[in-house]
């Protein structure tokens, strides 16, 4: 480009400081390099809240190293800090949260967009976007006053006599713990799948399902094995939005979990989870180390969401590579 | 539009002996008692009759009667929206995935009502190919293959389901273009390959009529060459229907055309006579470039 700027100037290409303030004027440059700032914005705080969490991490860091990651004392009196109970409790509950809330999400979206009247779709989905932008506090207040005493006095005890040969569903019942907030999640969550999840099984093209249906499909083959794999990408989208969410959600998980920094392989034991400690103990954090350490919780949060969105994406590329909308 | 829903569709039979033509005379049968229609001789695979079709208050076909001969290609020809892709859309019962349509009249394959039959069932016997092609987003073989799993392997060829992806590859001359590349994703296809698939996959099934509604509208001229030579393989085990707005090539692929206009059939003959010598004056004005 600049060897021959001479050249290009003679040829009548816009080329030089007139040209350029002409471009600019016109708008176009204008439009490119405002957007581009904007764009860059949002960069520059990720950067700028990694910096942050890192430098300010940095006592913990140094006193514990990457053993913070996998020790799981947390005892802030001896100053003992260790993340491994709250990435355990926040994986446990999102993937509970997960569990209950895809196959509930999933359905209701294959319902709402293929199955239902379009009238009754179309409010329903009202509703449910509604649901989406309830304060996650209201849903902790609905954990508190009727999921926890359901969970302690009916679920919990019939979950028992049914699996408390497995170890997952024993020891006593509180009503609070892993389960109960894995419950809330997926409340709070499934608005999100089913939203997302219906917009991208409405934009599924026609032709698909008729193709189906010629070859002789059911109509409901046709929407299992045409529509839905078809929008797959898009389902699995929302499946990993609600992830994020879930992952991130402290207020309503505090007001369930149990806040209880221990391991424990049953779900009905209390547990933590990152952003419920954060929330819990931001405020009284005495000492240096002790913030230090709830920050690099923080940026074990950060990183735990950026590792599980980097391997969602790359699952997308794995089971899209062949035959895939996204590949032309 | 007034006067037409009240006459019964137009009389094949008699026109044709009115014409008073020498060559195509001999390939139609003697007259027909009522309303039904037998332009070529040959078995009868489908017949239509008094169909009456409604897109809610819209009166879409009025009182159709055809007969779609075995192993011929009929051709549905008329300006846009005659009615012909909902005549053919209904063959297969295609229609009812529309909401607030209404049918009357009789459709029948192999001298049973469509209407009496599981439609799933029906579908396998009348397969269709659409306007655009519209390949699943899967790989080549597991889009022929689709049919086949879905419904389940004919006994005889249960186990052998390459085989079965490989003929259909075959009969809708695709298999020397992707033999090398059947789990590539059907949409590293070209359009006409595209089209062509979605043939093969109709074909896996073994369907007894194959329904072609425009198949070429989307393709460029070489492409719609070939589409057009398989049709003339392909009705050799098949009975094909198609619908096109290009009158030449209704002209070039058709045994039989029936010429629709505002939702009624105006003329159904064989198609030398059609474009040689309509009986109808609407006919002749469309086919002549007058209208559509």
């Amino acid at each position: 480009m600049a060897t021959a700027p001479t050249t290009a100037e003679a040829a009548g290409f816009p080329w030089g400081p007139r040209a350029l303030i002409r471009r600019v004027r016109s708008g176009d440059e204008l439009a490119r390099l405002t957007t581009l700032v904007f764009a860059l914005v949002v960069v520059l705080l990720a950067v700028m809240l990694v910096e942050q969490l890192w430098t300010n991490s940095a006592e913990a860091r140094h006193r514990f190293g990457l053993a913070f990651l996998w020790s799981s004392t947390w005892d802030p009196v001896f100053n003992q800090f260790g993340a491994l109970p709250f990435v355990y409790g926040t994986l446990v509950t999102s993937a509970l949260g997960l569990l209950i809330a895809v196959p509930l999400g999933l359905g209701a979206a294959i319902f709402l967009a293929e199955l239902a009247p379009r009238s009754l779709s179309d409010n329903l989905t009202f509703l449910i976007d509604l649901l989406a932008a309830v304060p996650s506090v209201i849903y902790g207040l609905l954990g508190v006053f009727i999921l926890v005493p359901l969970m302690r006095t009916e679920i919990q005890p019939a979950l028992k006599r049914a699996l408390g040969f497995t170890v997952l569903f024993q020891g006593p019942l509180y009503g609070i713990g892993s389960l109960t907030a894995g419950l809330v999640l997926a409340v709070m969550i499934v608005p999100f799948i089913i939203s997302v999840s219906r917009e991208v099984l409405l934009a599924v093209p026609g032709d698909q399902r008729e193709a189906a249906l010629a070859l002789g499909a059911t109509r409901w083959e046709a929407t299992w094995k045409a529509v839905v794999p078809y929008a797959r990408t898009g389902i699995m989208g929302s499946i990993f939005l609600a992830l994020a969410r879930a992952l991130g959600e402290t207020m309503a998980v505090t007001m369930v979990i149990g806040n209880n920094p221990r391991i424990s392989a049953s779900l009905f034991a209390p547990g933590y989870s990152i952003a419920a400690v954060l929330a819990n103990e931001f405020s009284e954090a005495t000492g240096n180390l002790y913030l230090s350490a709830l920050i690099e919780l923080g940026l074990v949060l950060f990183l735990l969401t950026f590792v599980l969105n980097g391997l969602a994406r790359l699952l997308i590329l794995l089971t899209t590579s062949r035959g895939s909308v996204v590949q032309t | 539009m007034t006067q037409t829903s009240a006459k019964p569709a137009y009389n094949m039979t008699e026109s044709a002996e009115s014409s008073a033509m020498g060559a195509m005379e001999t390939v139609l049968k003697p007259p027909m008692p009522s309303g039904s229609q037998t332009v070529l001789e040959a078995p009868l695979r489908m017949q239509v009759r008094n169909l009456d079709f409604y897109y809610g208050k819209l009166h879409a076909l009025h009182s159709v009667n055809l007969q779609i001969t075995a192993n011929r290609v009929t051709a549905l020809i008329g300006p846009s929206g005659c009615g012909k892709s909902t005549l053919i859309r209904t063959f297969n019962r295609m229609h009812e995935t529309v909401r607030g349509t209404r049918l009357e009249g009789e459709i029948l394959l192999d001298g049973e009502d469509v209407f009496a039959q599981d439609v799933t069932r029906l579908r396998r016997r009348i397969g269709m190919v659409f306007q655009r092609p519209n390949p699943f987003p899967k790989s080549i073989f597991e889009n022929v293959a689709y049919g086949l799993r879905i419904n389940g392997l004919p006994a005889a060829r249960r186990g052998h389901l390459s085989d079965a992806v490989e003929h259909s590859l075959r009969r809708a001359a695709l298999w020397d273009e992707v033999n090398d590349q059947l789990h590539k994703s059907a949409y590293a296809l070209s359009g006409g390959q595209q089209q062509r698939l979605c043939i093969a996959r109709a074909l896996a099934v073994d369907p007894e009529v194959l329904l072609l509604d425009e198949p070429c509208s989307a393709l460029d001229p070489v492409n719609t060459a070939k589409i057009e030579e398989l049709l003339f393989h392909l009705k050799q085990n098949c009975t094909l229907v198609i619908v096109t707005h290009n009158m030449q090539q209704a002209a070039r692929v058709s045994d039989a055309t029936a010429f629709l206009l505002n939702g009624e059939l105006i003329e159904f003959r064989p198609t030398p006579q059609l474009f040689t010598t309509p009986s109808d004056p609407r006919t002749e004005a469309y086919i002549t470039g007058r209208f559509g």
